[in-house]
């Protein structure tokens, strides 16, 4: 998952030239591989082949000749959860490059514009005040407050003067509005079952994934990565600060703008369908950096194949590894990711 | 392409940075702002990259209005090098400089043939091109500025605007650098805090004083004792040899003890 070494500058060049095609080729077989493969861990007894057989029957129609239970796991459990894993890794990853470039952070991540803590506002009262049961109400309202508390961090980032660092600003004060908002519904309302289930939702999971999900993510992350790929010389540009950009004729407030809105809503849908999944925004784009360099036209194709790879093999961990109990994925990606970022730290380190 | 200021004032928190301030800087000539610091040199040259709005007045580019041209037209005519840029990223040299090629590309194509074949330039006449594949981070202050003078001249301007681009340089990168600026087929004006290198380098120059024209001309006829005692409070001496004029500060025990600031 992390950079091999740095290599001599013109190595890295060349990796950089050629190979980051050959890379995105063999990144992408790799996923479909992890994918497939992802799906036969676990209870049950599949192979790879049993999952292609399932899905070439529902695909082009007929029988899979696996049991209706065995059916069920492949198309209707795993493979849309495992799908899901890999769009909200992509796009975790993705809006972590946008925002660490944009805001000028290395610390940025997906959940800097107080996105995350707006969308467990949203939920928590949907599901503790009882505003609308079950799952749909729960995702509706995460991303009702999603969307409300980027709206406030704009607001606030405009009033107090418009700049990067006002914006990161807005986005920690809103974080700590919402988290202090969540926590008082929970302790205010919450008996002891839909306190451990907001608690789990609020680390992250995957486990409820549906195919509505899966396709609401899809098209919006697709949306999002295309959107910001047409922009990637325009994130270039921000590498020495917004006047820097301005001088190399980019329309910063309007670029700004139109970025920032784009992540805002890819992040609020992924909290929205499975929480806020921490650390893959903040370390995996790093991580594509170390391999690919700041070039955005490389690098985010690339931190969305990472993030998405990196997902699915998590999720896959933290639904097995203390099996018949399941992980939220979140504690699984911090455990994972942590351990990481030291390496990435250590590495840039030395180097500097 | 000439460049044109007129009557152009900003203020910030009320305080007023450049205050009615006109100048032309004729094509092809070079320009120095001089002034202590404060005197509003970099917001001046803020305004006249079109990075800042006038309050009041209006600068031209060429026959066009600045305010009026979409922020893409200015950067394919128009380059600024700050000072003491930085970046939490750890771009290629090349990568730096190539970035002076985006107002020059289509947002979503990848380099072209004479993107490279700009940077490659760039490189040569910045003496970087031994440092293309280093990363920036790891360069000195001196090969920085040449980097960023570099991506500069890599967007092909009409007309370069530079602020104190000697900072933190030696005096032979100095030299070598204004001899680069000065031989670049652009209209220049730059920020300059050394007296002596303005008389060698500019053509013109403009002396502000709290955000006004003090004065301005070439440089022979402006810089003289009188100005430098009454604009830098120091008092100094212009003296002629072969090799043309050179301003010597007094110590403040060769005269009067000037008031400090």
């Amino acid at each position: 998952m992390l950079a091999p070494a740095q290599g001599s500058p013109r190595l890295r060049l060349r990796l950089r030239m050629s190979g980051a095609v050959g890379l995105w080729l063999v990144a992408g077989l790799v996923l479909v591989a992890s994918v497939a493969v992802a799906i036969t861990i676990g209870p049950s007894e599949l192979t790879t082949t049993d999952v292609g057989r399932v899905v070439w029957a529902k695909l082009a129609g007929g029988e899979s000749g696996l049991s209706r239970i065995q059916d069920g796991i492949v198309w209707d459990l795993r493979l849309p959860r495992t799908l899901l894993a890999a769009l909200c890794g992509a796009g975790l990853a993705v809006c972590g490059v946008i925002l660490q470039s944009l805001l000028r952070n290395p610390l940025a991540d997906p959940f800097v514009l107080g996105v995350s803590s707006g969308a467990s506002t949203g939920a928590v009262s949907i599901v503790v005040l009882g505003a609308g049961a079950g799952s749909i109400g729960l995702t509706g309202g995460a991303f009702i407050g999603a969307v409300g508390a980027f709206a406030l961090v704009l607001l606030l980032a405009h009033v107090a003067g418009g700049t990067t660092d006002r914006v990161v600003l807005a986005g920690i004060a809103a974080t700590q509005l919402f988290s202090a908002l969540t926590s008082f519904i929970v302790f205010s309302s919450a008996d002891a079952e839909q306190t451990r289930g907001v608690l789990f939702w609020l680390l992250g999971s995957l486990a409820s994934a549906s195919w509505l999900d899966v396709a609401v993510c899809g098209v919006l992350v697709g949306a999002g990565l295309v959107i910001c790929l047409l922009n990637a010389s325009v994130l270039d540009a921000f590498t020495f600060g917004q006047d820097a950009a301005a001088s190399l004729g980019v329309a910063v407030t309007r670029a700004r703008v139109l970025l920032l809105v784009v992540t805002a809503l890819i992040t609020a849908v992924i909290v929205s369908t499975s929480g806020a999944i921490g650390f893959v925004g903040l370390v995996l784009p790093h991580a594509a950096r170390a391999l690919v360099g700041v070039r955005h036209r490389l690098l985010l194709p690339t931190a969305a194949l990472l993030g998405a790879l990196f997902l699915v093999w998590v999720d896959t961990a933290a639904r097995t590894v203390i099996d018949p109990q399941e992980m939220p994925v979140g504690v699984a990606t911090a455990l994972v990711g942590v351990p990481a970022f030291m390496v990435i730290l250590m590495r840039k380190g030395r180097r500097a | 392409m000439s460049l044109t200021a007129q009557g152009v004032s900003w203020s910030i928190d009320g305080h007023r940075v450049v205050d009615g301030v006109g100048l032309e800087v004729a094509p092809g000539t070079t320009m120095g702002l001089l002034g202590p610091n404060g005197s509003g040199k970099s917001s001046l040259l803020r305004l006249l990259a079109g990075l800042r709005a006038p309050a009041e007045g209006s600068i031209r580019l060429g026959g066009d209005d600045l305010a009026d041209l979409p922020r893409r037209d200015i950067a394919r005519r128009l380059a600024l090098v700050e000072q003491d840029v930085n970046t939490d990223q750890d771009p290629l040299v090349r990568e730096v400089i190539d970035l002076g090629r985006i107002p020059h590309r289509r947002r979503w194509s990848g380099e072209s043939r004479s993107d490279r074949a700009a940077v490659l330039r760039a490189a040569q006449v910045t003496g970087v091109t031994e440092h293309l594949e280093r990363r920036y981070s790891t360069l000195s202050g001196g090969e920085r500025q040449r980097t960023q003078i570099a991506r500069a001249l890599a967007q092909e301007p009409t007309v370069l605007l530079l602020d104190e681009p000697t900072n933190h340089l030696d005096i032979r990168h100095q030299l070598s650098l204004l001899g680069m600026v000065r031989r670049a087929p652009a209209t220049v004006v730059m920020a300059l805090h050394d007296l002596n290198l303005a008389l060698e380098f500019c053509d013109v120059v403009v002396v502000l004083e709290s955000g006004r024209v003090a004065a301005a001309g070439p440089p022979a006829e402006v810089v003289d004792p009188a100005l430098i005692e009454e604009v830098y409070g120091v008092p100094a001496r212009v003296v002629q040899d072969e090799d043309g004029l050179h301003v010597r500060f007094l110590a403040a025990g060769e005269q009067s003890p000037s008031p400090a600031g």
